[in-house]
């Protein structure tokens, strides 16, 4: 067997300290992603921290907006009151994720750093330059169904397969750390990062930190959907989806903030189309034109051509059910 | 007993052991000093294996052996081989550690024994191979347009009447239609315990719809007395088809548990399941079909191009159902298979009808717009009286009342004919059919029975059960023809050492086994008559020698027809005889249906919506009406055809096999991405029975089901798809991309 210690952290620091002095170390949250790397050989932590027992399962509202501790179930946040009454767009797009077992013991913390679910990734048989920099993407060329459209590079076309971070980066949450030079704060646009040159690294988390939690805004936005677009109704990665808040005051958007997901190794926000929607009223007209903006620059890769197409339809509809015109 | 729409029903009778857990699967049986085995697969798809390095994995902890090719104990089964250099690729078979030759990506080349599961994975890792690569192809486009098909009786061109005859007709259609490869992929992932007792004599634990093909090829391998081998399969958690071959894995296992000398456990994993264990094979098939201005088919041609491995000759029948379905008198039909790199494919849920049905039934759709008729009345235009292609009469057809029965509950009559002109919102409202057909058929089978002093039964049958309750259906048959409340039966099965049973399949089963059954009581019921003739109590001022005939059987007592206050117990009639029970064995023979042909119907109604902008497609309802016969038990019969429904939802939207043909390696052979029907996908299915008894087929005139209810059902939900968005998806399955 592949031998691996185990520990149990009972605070925050006791976990930084405990990866200091393993770095081939790894935190275990709910485990729902981590074990199965695990079993498929993806990954092989020397040791396991489990930090279920630190007190970061909060879910709580202070002027300054709510708080999600990182260890917060996500099916207990999805059916808080609070969230669902005052940041719908984030109850929803948790409500979308995996299945009603999965979400039973995933965590928000262990949700942003879930892998991709690319095919090459999972396979150690095949190529991956995430896995192992330097072998070939073996889904450039390959089987890219469910690959990005936006952002992605020669070494990697990989897509971030959250629902909740879709949502979290539409509503510009902040990302709080912990580590062994102290706490910081990173905006929740840039936690995840590009592939580019070095897809090996998802997010900008340094070695040895650990993630305490996220920090939402409070919410304006009046008019939210988060529509996901998938193989099967329930318990399937996105195909797209799109994250939908807006702000509106009788006819006219005041505030727009969009983001989606399946489309990028990020979740991908939609900076020219919210743009082009602030002082425009809520027509169908308008979200078509800022679904074209939206989409400009991307590039399909053969199989995924379709979300090309798919995108915009997606945007569109989303920001239509949201303020309630379809 | 209970009712289900004024339908008797036992409920089952295992149902209990089942939701408490306590029922059996092949691997849960545990014995003291049990090893595990586990597989290690190739990660090239063609070649040699030229070199292996098995002492890493040899030294890890716990391990007490590896048995790769270079090591393969002698086996009988395994000499005496015709001489492999003289035969076709094709003929050559595959067995498991016999030479070292890499036939598919992920082909075993090594067991690994260790103590535990977890040491047994571990070491299993470390087996390292080198190859001599050899150029691959497991892609059936590239085959199609530079392979060569395979070749001899099964593939030979069926023409009937006028070959091409469609080309003249007044209305025609020509389309191709594709669907990818589908695997079984049963709850319960493939397992094997196995116990030698001895070098000559073992007991398995095998998860088999075939108990006695099982032993056979174990004989055969091993080079066993028959009776020195007993397998033991108490419950299937599902099998669909993928176990009735006895497959390299449980080879393996049987050598490496002989080896040790230990009992050993081996359960392949998820991912195995999608190689080893056989699949549906993919297949793109061109339909041409015309018919007159008033919808009578003219011409059907139905060319089908499929798959299979390399070395096993797999073919199914998909061309079928397009001669038998439909009165055309001009029908031909070709049928290539390419052979491909890639493991063996095997019957799956309705094999070939399935596959070819969704051809046929999306043809039919197509012809029936062009031909602006309606597809039922078009169906019902070209209704077949007769086996045009057997040129024999029906034991029973109520396909009609099917039509009637399934259209007459979604009220198809209301729809729009219309497509496009549905709406429910934003969604798309679509109502499409499609049928289904599927041989009927009784073969042999035995079964042992025995009534107890108490007046209790046991029936015994080598059969195994993989889902749709054998046991129960059994136990109904017998307490209806013995007159025996269902408490009182019990039916054993799942083991060799039982009277041999038919293998669970082929829709087969309950026609096969329960004609047993229904002789088997027939007989004690003979056999108590007999016991009774003398008995004064019986005699009247005509007749003085009791007949069965002359007698009723009903709650374990046997009564006379004119007088039933004359009447005796079952116990007290084996009392008084002075017996300690009476015990019988049926051999009942199959039917051979010399002068008719015998075949199930489904006939699928499907509501579909489709989301208009984003193309998501709900499955609003299903109404499936069934003439399986006579229903033996309403409520597992239903069951049988809400799985199938299940099945045909997730054929026709998501199912979908994906080998990346740059390495010949499975792309989503997992649970995560193969997508099967979840419940959020699946409504509320219907499911009505004609429930009239065949007069020829068994003496309980039920037909088969298992199958049929697949049948048909992917073409019945793209024909509501193209009802409801003018779309025509030709390919399967249907995801929203194809819709935008
Ligand atoms: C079949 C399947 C389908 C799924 N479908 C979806 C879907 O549709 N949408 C979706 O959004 N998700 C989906 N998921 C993913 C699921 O949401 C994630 O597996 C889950 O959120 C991970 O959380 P966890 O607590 O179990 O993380 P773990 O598995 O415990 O950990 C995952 C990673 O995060 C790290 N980690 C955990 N907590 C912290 C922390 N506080 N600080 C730093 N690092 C940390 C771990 O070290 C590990 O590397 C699916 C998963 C599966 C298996």
């Amino acid at each position: 067997m592949i031998n691996f210690e185990y520990i149990r952290a009972s605070s925050v620091k006791a976990a930084v300290e405990a990866l200091a002095k393993n770095p081939t170390g790894g935190f275990i949250a709910g485990g729902t992603n981590l074990i199965d790397l695990m079993k498929r050989g993806v990954t092989a932590p020397t040791r396991l921290i489990d930090i279920n027992n630190l007190p970061l399962k909060q879910v709580e509202e202070t002027s300054a907006g709510l708080h999600i501790g990182a260890l917060a179930i996500n099916s207990e946040v999805s059916a808080n009151d609070l969230v669902k009454n005052n940041y719908p767009l984030l109850s929803m797009a948790f409500a979308a994720g995996a299945s009603a077992q999965l979400r039973n013991m995933a965590t928000v913390g262990g949700n942003m750093m879930q892998k991709t679910r690319c095919s090459y990734f999972y396979d150690t048989a095949m190529p991956c330059n995430k896995r192992q920099p330097g072998s070939g993407c073996g889904a450039l060329q390959g089987h890219n169904r469910m690959h990005a459209i936006f952002g992605a590079s020669d070494k990697c076309i990989a897509v971030h397969p959250s629902d909740m971070c879709v949502a979290l980066a539409a509503l510009n949450a902040t990302v709080t750390v912990s580590g062994p030079k102290g706490e910081r704060k990173i905006l929740f646009t840039d936690f995840h990062r590009l592939p580019g040159d070095k897809p090996e690294l998802d997010n900008t988390l340094q070695k040895g930190e650990i993630i305490t939690g996220v920090i939402i805004p409070k919410n304006t936005f009046n008019k939210n959907h988060y529509l996901k677009i998938r193989d099967r109704a329930s318990y399937a990665f996105a195909l797209i989806s799109v994250a939908a808040a807006l702000e509106v005051s009788g006819d006219t958007i005041k505030k727009a903030s969009l983001a989606m997901g399946g489309v990028a190794h990020k979740p991908w926000r939609l900076t020219e189309a919210e743009k082009f929607l602030v002082g425009k009223t809520a027509t169908k007209e308008n979200f078509s034109k800022a679904a074209d903006l939206a989409i400009k620059g991307a590039k399909g890769y053969g199989h995924n051509n379709f979300k090309l197409k798919m995108a915009p339809i997606a945007i569109v509809e989303a920001l239509m059910i949201a303020t309630g015109i379809a | 007993m209970d009712k289900i729409k004024d339908q008797p029903f036992i409920d089952r009778v295992d149902g209990v052991q089942k939701v408490t857990g306590t029922a059996k699967y092949s691997a849960e049986y545990d014995f003291p000093g049990m090893v595990y085995g586990v597989l290690a697969t190739s990660n090239v798809t063609k070649g040699t294996i030229t070199a292996m390095d098995t002492k890493p994995a040899e030294n890890a902890p716990g391990v007490l052996a590896v048995i790769t090719h270079l090591n393969c104990p002698e086996l009988p089964g395994y000499k005496n081989l015709p001489d492999q250099s003289k035969l076709a690729d094709i003929k050559k078979g595959y067995r498991v550690f016999y030479d070292n030759i890499v036939r598919f990506n992920g082909q075993p080349i090594a067991i690994v024994v260790a103590d535990t599961f977890e040491r047994a994975t571990y070491a299993a890792s470390l087996i390292k191979a080198a190859y001599a690569k050899e150029t691959f192809n497991t892609d059936i486009d590239v085959a199609e347009k530079s392979g060569k098909a395979l070749e001899g009786n099964n593939f030979k061109e069926y023409v009937r009447g006028e070959a091409n005859a469609w080309k003249n007709a007044a209305v025609k259609i020509e389309a191709e239609y594709k669907m990818p490869i589908e695997v079984h992929n049963p709850m319960e992932i493939h397992a094997i315990t196995v116990n030698w007792e001895s070098d000559t004599k073992l007991t398995m634990y095998e998860k088999t719809q075939a108990l006695s093909s099982t032993q056979q090829s174990v004989m055969r391998a091993f080079g066993l007395k028959q009776e020195n081998i007993r397998i033991i399969t108490q419950f299937i958690g599902g099998a669909f088809g993928s176990a009735f071959n006895t497959w390299p894995h449980s080879m393996a296992a049987l050598m490496a548990g002989k080896k040790v000398g230990k009992p050993l456990k081996l359960m392949i994993t998820r991912n195995q399941m999608f190689n080893l264990v056989g699949y549906r094979p993919q297949a793109i098939q061109k339909m041409s079909m015309g018919a007159s201005a008033d919808g009578k088919l003219v011409g059907i041609t139905h060319d089908a191009t499929a798959m299979t491995a390399s070395y096993n000759e797999f073919t199914e029948g998909i061309v079928n159902a397009s001669r038998s379905l439909y009165n055309c008198p001009n029908v031909n039909t070709t049928y290539k298979v390419y052979p491909l790199d890639l493991s063996q494919p095997t019957w799956m849920r309705g094999p070939g009808e399935t596959t070819g049905a969704f051809a046929l039934e999306s043809a039919m759709d197509e012809l029936a717009y062009a031909a602006k008729i309606d597809p039922i009345e078009f169906r019902l235009l070209n209704y077949a009286e007769t086996d045009l292609e057997d040129k024999k009469p029906y034991s029973s057809k109520f396909l009609k009342e099917c039509y009637q029965l399934g259209a007459d509950k979604i009220k198809w009559s209301a729809r729009n004919p219309e497509p496009r002109s549905m709406k429910e919102g934003d969604w798309l409202i679509g109502y499409g059919t499609g049928s289904g057909i599927f041989s009927a058929w009784r073969g042999a089978a035995k079964v042992g029975a025995r009534l107890l002093p108490d007046g209790s039964l046991i029936l015994a049958s080598g059969v195994t059960d993989m889902g749709p309750g054998t046991a129960t259906a059994m136990t109904q048959l017998a307490s209806e023809t013995l007159g025996l409340h269902p408490r009182d039966i019990k039916f054993e099965m799942g083991d060799t050492n039982l009277p041999p049973g038919p293998m669970q399949g082929g829709s087969g089963t309950t026609s096969t086994l329960g004609t047993a059954v229904h002789n088997v009581c027939q007989s004690i019921k003979k056999k108590l008559a007999d016991l009774v003739k003398d008995n004064p109590m019986f005699h009247t001022e005509i007749v003085h020698e009791v007949k069965v005939d002359d007698l009723l059987f009903e709650n374990g007592f046997m009564m006379l027809k004119t007088d039933k206050s004359k009447k005796i117990s079952y116990a007290d009639v084996i009392k008084n005889a002075g017996l300690k029970e009476i015990e019988l064995q049926e051999d009942s023979p199959g039917n051979p249906m010399a002068n008719h042909s015998a075949f199930s119907y489904a006939v699928h109604f499907v509501k579909v919506m489709v989301h208009s902008r984003t193309g998501v497609v709900k499955i609003a309802r299903c109404v499936s009406a069934v003439d399986a016969g006579k229903i033996v038990n309403q409520k597992t019969a239903e069951s049988q055809i809400v799985g199938a429904v299940v099945g045909g939802i997730g054929m026709s939207l998501m199912e979908e096999g994906i080998i990346d043909h740059r390495y010949g390696r499975w792309v989503n052979n997992n649970f995560a991405d193969y997508h099967v029907a979840v419940n959020a996908d699946v409504p509320e299915i219907e499911v009505l029975f004609v429930n009239k008894p065949d007069p020829v087929l068994n003496p309980m005139g039920s037909k088969g089901m298992g199958e049929v209810g697949i049948v048909g059902f992917a073409a019945a939900v793209c024909n509501a798809i193209f009802h409801a968005t003018g779309k025509r998806i030709r390919e399967i399955p249907v995801t929203p991309d194809k819709l935008i």
